[in-house]
């Protein structure tokens, strides 16, 4: 029976030959994740169950990233119980200060991901590995506690839609900008229970970082995972990261979707999502001066190195307007170091940026940046629902890197091409 | 058991009834019902608006549930009443997988969640943690803010108790109800796993 991809690693996680859309089956788990907000409640579930070990030591990865470097007490004993959960139970991937940075940047950097791989972390954003060709999806620290014990769990096989990216990409756009044109397309509940599939000619040119990009907001169109099909692009990302190649799967030509939504690149300019939703999309053009207080880039969605590299590129000799503050965030340690060798940190220093330390940063408005009443900003992550980066009554658009570093030196929303 | 929440504003003690607090009794012999009155929300509501990130900080449900919807409706922790039911659009739990959502809606005394339908980690985390949650496209169209509502798990059957109106919520899949008849995915885990550790078969 012909499968598609995510179809294919089902199957073969579940030990069985085929799967169909609407099933339930168990299946093996190669990799559970957890961070510093989910992993105190699925130790607790896990203490609970009374299992004597984990399912295997090398095969959790626990990830301090949202309030580190600890912004409070409270903060500080959440990442301590994962630290000694990690400690007593042997946890080989427990990532401290100083060598972590955002969870679903360092796990594909670390090679900790293959693809055909079959990955469930606590935290939406777990989807981002579809990028890499695996299936990965988001649960609950009850659902990830009991994989801790288990290593198994259960899921329902999902439809899939298929989106097929023809044309070129203009100057300035990316995946930050398909995927945001995408989620303007089908709205926040268009792949609810769904897979997305990225598929095309875009796709296959397309970097991985904006692969990792796309993939990590899959869930805010409600889809259980997005995926790619790995191919050079991804051996190449692959090569001296892990030692485990991976099993390189692709669709079926005639694997049945749910539906086929073809989008058409070559007219598309940058876009932007307005407050208070994901979905809430424009095109740059058709905004009128959106001054703002503040801009952030990093986070999970744009935190890569490429990400910073285009941003610094453009902020090469400007300056950071006055009156907005901007945040630059590396995902990662050794981005932090690759951006220091290759001058891009001391560009965003030169220009009147602040950088924080790898950490999620103010995406979710918990430290680092958060903002006050009536504050408006532009950030390259993935939410900007009321109240997502601090005061309720505070605003936030969505865009991508070259947005963020034109908008930080204009001091409103702006397009690269006005520079 | 635990008091469960304690109100932010000054509210008494509240103790969960123990038949609700324990999924088990949603199916079987008792019929179980609850009866509430109606908390309005549209659609798309998410779990940042639930539970605003700044205050994951901790996880227990008490805590949680002082902040539940603290940015939106700050009025519903302070008059939500044990057994009171939210009722919803399209998507409801979207966004974040965070389980301290429904942890804090089920803490602040919210006994069920209707909605048109549920995000997917959502509904997961529901059962889970054994917040019941039901879904129904008509229902939501037309409930209003402030009715008494009851619903009967067992059934399905949602009865405006003011209008006399009735609805019948979409069945819920037999491996979900399986979690659900043993109290949420811990106990059912340790009811039926096998010496091999492996999962009960599906």
């Amino acid at each position: 029976m012909p499968m598609t991809i995510t179809e294919k690693i089902l199957a073969a996680h579940a030990g069985r030959e085929t799967v169909s859309p609407g099933e339930l089956i168990q299946v093996e788990v190669d990799l559970a994740l957890a961070n510093d907000i989910t992993a105190p409640s699925a130790i607790g579930v896990f203490y609970d169950l009374g299992a004597p070990e984990v399912f295997d030591r090398e095969k959790i990865a626990l990830v301090p990233d949202h309030f580190v470097p600890n912004k409070d007490i409270a903060s500080a004993q959440q990442v301590k119980v994962s630290r000694e959960f990690a400690q007593r139970h042997r946890i080989k991937h427990f990532f401290e200060l100083g060598e972590t940075g955002i969870e679903h940047v360092i796990l594909p950097e670390k090679g900790l991901v293959s693809p055909g791989d079959l990955v469930i972390g606590a935290d939406s954003h777990t989807c981002t590995y579809g990028a890499l060709g695996a299936f990965s999806k988001g649960v609950g620290s009850t659902d990830l506690g009991a994989i801790l014990a288990t290593g198994k769990t259960w899921l329902k096989v999902p439809a899939t839609i298929k989106l097929v990216y023809e044309g070129r990409l203009p100057h300035w756009v990316g995946g930050k900008d398909l995927i945001l044109y995408t989620l303007g397309l089908i709205g926040v509940a268009g792949a609810v229970y769904c897979s997305l599939e990225f598929t095309g000619e875009v796709i296959e040119r397309l970097p991985m970082p904006q692969r990792f990009t796309m993939a990590n907001m899959a869930v805010e169109a409600g889809a259980k995972n997005g995926i790619f099909e790995p191919d050079e692009i991804t051996k190449a990302y692959m090569e001296g990261r892990s030692d485990r190649p991976g099993d390189f799967l692709r669709s079926d030509p005639e694997a049945s979707y749910d539906q086929e939504i073809r989008i058409m690149v070559d007219d598309m300019e940058p876009q932007v999502a307005l407050p208070h939703s994901p979905d809430h999309v424009r095109p740059i053009s058709e905004l009128d001066s959106v001054p703002l207080d503040q801009v952030f880039l990093g986070s999970c969605t744009n935190g890569r190195l490429e990400d910073l590299r285009e941003a610094a590129g453009l902020l090469e000799g400007q300056e950071v307007a006055k009156g907005t503050r901007f945040i630059v965030i590396p995902g990662s340690q050794s981005i932090y170091k690759e951006a220091i060798k290759e001058g891009i940190i001391e560009t965003f220093l030169d220009a009147g940026a602040v950088i924080g330390p790898p950490c999620c940063g103010p995406c979710l408005g918990g430290h680092m940046g958060v903002l006050a009443e009536g504050e408006r900003a532009l950030s390259t992550s993935n939410r900007n629902f009321v109240g997502r980066m601090g005061h309720p009554k505070s605003e936030v658009y969505l865009a991508g890197p070259a947005v963020a570093a034109a908008s930080a030196i204009m001091g409103r929303i702006a397009s690269p091409e006005e520079l | 058991m635990p008091p469960f929440f304690e109100g932010a504003q000054g509210g008494s003690i509240k103790e969960f009834p123990k038949d609700l607090l324990d999924p088990g009794c949603l199916e079987g012999n008792k019929g179980m019902k609850i009866e509430g009155r109606v908390w309005k929300f549209g659609d798309h509501v998410d779990t940042d608006l639930i539970i605003p990130a700044r205050y994951l900080n901790v996880s227990e449900g008490h805590e949680l549930a002082k902040y539940c919807f603290a940015d939106v409706r700050p009025d519903l922790v302070k008059e939500v009443q044990v057994g009171d039911i939210a009722v919803a659009g399209v998507n409801f739990g979207c966004g974040s997988s965070r389980e301290q959502a429904p942890l804090a809606l089920k803490a602040a005394g919210i006994g069920a969640v209707i909605a048109k339908s549920f995000a997917r980690i959502f509904y997961r985390n529901a059962f889970n943690i054994g917040l019941p949650i039901l879904e129904s496209e008509e229902a939501p169209e037309q409930i209003k803010e402030g009715d008494r509502v009851s619903l009967d798990f067992s059934t399905g059957a949602i009865v405006v108790i003011s209008g006399d109106k009735h609805f019948l919520a979409r069945p819920i899949p037999d491996f979900m109800r399986a979690i659900l008849r043993a109290g949420g995915l811990v106990k059912y885990l340790k009811k039926s796993q096998s010496a091999a550790g492996d999962l009960p078969a599906l």
